[in-house]
């Protein structure tokens, strides 16, 4: 069994992100399915037996009715537990990730995840805590939420906080059901149908608008990259329930006419909504409740480092207004004994205040409900208070003063060889476009972020946001070296070079991962989404004809 | 303390590079008028600071000697190997799959999670995840709803309560009806859903049933999917991932959707969340399925490999016309599934329900031989078990004080299960543990 290799590179800090992997032509083979390691009746783990008390006691009970037994056993795998250690530790092998890479995805913030944060996640008194255990067993937990949405409400200006929300996404869509119950006591519920979005929105804003009922108007962007403010008076009017905005937006640019912006949707009488995505380049320098913004999610798995686990989970906690505050999703956590100023400075000091009570206030009548089961994605709740508390005020501002700066020296030190479409101060992130390549070369963006794959670094953010052409969204964040960025701006212009010089040698990338291009288009015609037992001779499920059209990779 | 590896002489390298004078030129983007005023974060901390810090929290709170509380979210043996393939930091620490050449890993084992909860469901596609069980049923309620066209679902009152929430917030944004079947709440009666309501029910998108139902009562899953077809409608099956061991697979009894909250599967109760939500569903309904796929393919050297794919349903392609704004999932909760059901196989997983029922039986048995308690319904139920006995949230908070938590307090829904506490086992439930909460009982009677 031939598996690739942990990530190395050479003295130089360059070379094959994956030694072990093949190029050209050879064959590798990499991890078979868990499947194909089965064995009948070989064991991991086992259980005891049931015991004689128990067997007498239940005696008396019902028994199963044999219409609701299972008629055939589930064929899940049968392996040795060094089979399951070996078997995920390869694939582990075959993953890209903070911890072994450089990762500079534009609109994900790819921050080193701190390793205290995954001990404190893991304290058997947190992490063994059931979310429907009598209050008084659970007051560390409640403080714990308390106290993580008190430093958050300080951290954006926001009159109060639901952690309630698992990702952003879902956080936009608690922030759009709120804009719906604020206009309907207000009885504008009928009359408001609209939300706007600017064109370089994340998809997920238009996508959230749809879910919560409302209908998206596209705002378009002005030849300086930000909102097009003409345009936004025109779309705004009583039928308007909200404005959703990403602040830096997708650019990574601030929005400079944000004063404009937020008094025109105020005076229409509709919400202002900040997608708070890009909140890593602002902390301790704009706070957007402060500034006058209704809602914004965090992203606690972006800002706060909590790790971003292969696609999940995330945590997307919203802060509302005064004005939104009633309609806040149910049950909150609240100090209801206790002076909050006096629990809050002993918290900072590390002392519990005596006589305390935390409870969970699920008495709201004007609350939306509940957009999650019990409480939101607790362990990320840990992780980042852990995170925020090791900072501290400096720290904080430290991060958004570090990641700037490195998006600005990558932005300096690469604008000669790509194009910037929007040449102004960077925030988080700087987007170039591989427009040049394509037309003087016919390298494409795609080609660019293969050939990135070839030298142990992810690719930035491809193709997005959509008003850019060819689009390279590089997010170095506050946490790599200078030595990284240099190393980063010397590929990027090698490859530049070589996009000139011999453009099939891009094409031909990546040749050092443990597979090469991948046929997508294949993958989505004949769907095979699930393994198939030696006994099934069937081909994959064909699904009925639907659109096929597939985005290039992002 | 920060994680910034720049020292002084790095940023005023940078600087001069960009050609600013200081940092705060950086920022002079920012209008004056919106600039941020002070705050009140407090200063930072040190690692063994901090690490003080969270360990006072965990200490205020009361992990309890005996639970048998369950009520959708249950302590289960966490096999070793667990934790440790979700602490690889290629998987802790990697992104969403988008670049599929240095995502193998994280793709394959979703992959391989599909099939997994394919297999266990009886069902022919499943989801790379979603936030949670509620939110699952919730998104199949609505994705039911585009596939008939119509916009008024069903739930039995056997669903989980606290996940019936978030399906009446969830439609309430799009304007869809909810009406909520009753269970027989009656004395005597099985606490069941009655097939025979379903056709007065109407014109709707789905009936909800939960097996094993809230209740722990197990519910005529395949007349109740008749009656939802004969309806025109779907029927979405909640299920206790663990029960599958030795319940029918919805698949076999006409379940179109299932939804699931995967938790029991590998995943800490850890207060809530984070947990994995599981959907499957036919291929015939692939398209309308919200969230991430991940499906097999070919590289252009002729290897296997795995993609996300059928992303024509999704935000990021769609925008305003995707099937759900779910971009973040839960994919490292979906490895430690993965990775709990290939630890366990399928003769543990087996062992793990029936202990967990043989423990249920013992604990209804020991009670009821004493005359402590009665069971409040009739029918079978499986691994949770709703009693009545006097006094109940008195005796359930006194319990509670000496570190006992005699499952859940029911009577806080409806007043018919005034008195009636619903508790749970699982493996981890010893014969020492129901006996020591018989004689607390009996202390408290």
């Amino acid at each position: 069994m031939s598996v690739a290799e942990a990530p190395s590179s050479d003295a130089s800090g360059r070379g094959a992100a994956f030694s072990g992997a093949a190029g050209g032509d050879e064959l590798t083979v990499v991890e078979p399915l868990i499947f194909d390691r089965s064995r009948a009746e070989r064991r991991a783990v086992r259980f005891p037996s049931v015991s004689a008390a128990a067997r007498q006691a239940g005696a008396g009970q019902p028994e199963l009715p044999a219409s609701v037994l299972r008629a055939h056993a589930p064929r899940l795998p049968e392996v040795s537990e060094l089979d399951v250690l070996r078997h995920f530790n390869r694939l582990a092998h075959l993953n890209m990730a903070i911890d072994l890479n450089f990762y500079p995805l534009g609109s994900c913030t790819m921050k080193y995840n701190p390793k205290v944060n995954e001990w404190a996640a893991r304290l058997p008194g947190l992490a063994e805590s059931h979310p429907l255990d009598p209050e008084a067993l659970s007051q560390g937990s409640l403080e714990l939420m308390w106290l993580l949405a008190e430093l958050l409400k300080e951290i954006s200006g926001f009159a109060a906080i639901s952690l309630q929300p698992a990702a952003g996404a879902h956080g936009e869509l608690t922030g759009m059901l709120m804009t719906r119950a604020f206009h309907r006591a207000h009885g504008e519920g009928e009359q408001r149908t609209k939300v706007l979005v600017p064109d370089s929105a994340h998809g997920t804003n238009p996508a959230t608008a749809t879910m919560a009922g409302y209908q998206t108007v596209t705002i378009r962007s002005n030849e300086r990259g930000g909102i097009d403010l003409e345009a936004l008076r025109a779309a705004l009017g009583p039928d308007v329930a909200a404005l959703m905005i990403t602040n830096p937006s997708t650019l990574g640019i601030f929005e400079d006419q944000i004063g404009e912006v937020l008094g025109a949707v105020k005076e229409a009488g509709a919400i202002a909504y900040m997608d708070g995505a890009n909140l890593n380049a602002i902390l301790g320098r704009f706070r957007p409740g402060e500034a006058g913004f209704d809602a914004m999610h965090f992203n606690l798995h972006k800002t706060f480092s909590t790790p971003h686990g292969g696609g999940g989970p995330g945590a997307g906690p919203v802060g509302v207004s005064e004005r939104l505050e009633p309609f806040l999703p149910r049950p909150m956590p609240v100090l209801v004994e206790g002076d909050p100023d006096e629990v809050r400075a002993n918290a900072w000091a590390g002392y519990s205040t005596p006589g305390v009570r935390f409870a969970l206030d699920d008495d709201r009548p004007q609350s939306i409900g509940k957009v999650r089961s019990l409480y939101g994605n607790f362990g990320m709740f840990v992780r980042a208070y852990t995170y925020i508390r090791s900072n501290g005020d400096a720290g904080l501002r430290t991060i958004s003063e570090d990641a700037v700066l490195a998006a600005n020296y990558l932005r300096v030190r690469l604008h000669d060889v790509f194009d910037l479409p929007y040449d102004r101060l960077s925030k988080h992130e700087v987007v170039f476009s591989g427009r040049r390549q394509k037309r003087e070369h016919g390298v494409t963006t795609l080609d660019i972020a293969k050939a990135i794959l070839d030298h142990g670094i992810h690719p930035p953010t491809i193709y997005f946001p959509l008003i850019v052409e060819e689009a390279l969204m590089v997010e170095p964040t506050e946490t790599e070296s200078l030595e990284t960025l240099d190393h980063f701006v010397g590929v990027m212009r090698e490859i530049a070079e070589l996009a000139a010089s011999d453009p099939d040698a891009i094409k031909r990338a990546p040749t050092t991962t443990p597979v090469g291009r991948l046929d997508e288009a294949a993958a989505a015609r004949r769907p095979d989404l699930r393994y198939r037992f030696p006994d099934e001779t069937d081909a994959p499920d064909a699904p009925p004809a639907g659109p096929t059209s597939e985005a290039p990779t992002v | 303390m920060t994680y910034s590896p720049h020292t002084e002489a790095d940023r005023a390298h940078m600087l001069e590079a960009v050609g600013v004078a200081s940092v705060d030129d950086l920022f002079a983007d920012i209008p004056p008028a919106v600039r941020a005023g002070a705050w009140s974060v407090p200063p930072p901390l040190v690692e063994q600071e901090v690490r003080a810090e969270l360990a006072r929290l965990a200490g205020r709170n009361r992990i309890p000697e005996v639970s048998f509380l369950g009520a959708g979210v249950y302590r289960h043996l966490i096999p070793s190997v667990v934790g440790e393939v979700i602490g690889r930091p290629e998987f802790a620490t990697s992104y969403t799959p988008y670049q599929p050449e240095v995502s193998q890993g994280t793709l394959q084992s979703i992959y391989e999670f599909q099939s997994l909860i394919c297999e266990l469901t009886g069902m022919e596609v499943a989801t790379a995840s979603h936030y949670d069980g509620a939110t699952a049923t919730a998104e199949a309620a609505l994705m039911a709803c585009r596939l008939t066209r119509r916009s008024r679902v069903a739930v039995s009152a056997g669903v989980n309560p606290d996940h019936r929430r978030v399906l009446e917030t969830y439609c309430s944004g799009p304007g869809i009806e909810v009406v909520t079947v009753s269970i027989d709440l009656a004395e005597g009666g099985d606490g069941t859903t009655d097939p025979a309501a379903v056709e007065a029910l109407g014109e709707i998108a789905c009936l909800i049933a939960a097996q094993p139902n809230f209740y722990g009562q197990l519910e005529p899953m395949r007349e109740l999917a008749d009656a939802a077809h004969a309806s025109g409608a779907h029927f979405v099956a909640a299920v206790e991932p663990t029960s599958l061991a030795v319940l029918e697979a919805p698949g076999a009894y006409g379940a179109d959707i299932v939804a699931a909250e995967g938790q029991p599967l590998g995943i800490p109760v850890s207060f809530g969340g984070p947990y994995v939500g599981l959907m499957a569903a036919r291929m015939a309904s692939v398209r309308q399925m919200p969230g991430r796929l991940v499906g097999a393919t070919r590289d252009v050297h002729g290897r296997k490999g795995y993609v996300l794919t059928l992303q024509a349903r999704e935000q990021h392609i769609r925008r305003e016309k995707a099937a759900s704004n779910i971009c973040t999932n839960q994919a490292l909760m979906a490895l430690a599934a993965t990775a709990y059901l290939t630890a366990v196989g399928p003769i543990g997983l087996r062992e793990v329900a029936e202990l967990s029922a043989a423990q249920a039986r013992h604990l209804a048995g020991a009670l009821e031989s004493v005359g402590l308690a009665e069971r409040r319904f009739g029918g079978s139920y499986l691994n949770e078990v709703t009693l009545r006995l006097p006094d109940a949230a008195r005796r359930h908070a006194a319990l509670a004080e000496r570190g006992i938590v005699a499952g859940h307090v029911l009577e806080r829904g409806e007043p018919e299960l005034r008195d009636t506490l619903l508790l749970a086992a699982t493996e981890l439930t010893t014969d020492t543990d129901i006996a020591r909460l018989v004689v607390a009982l009996e202390e408290t009677a």
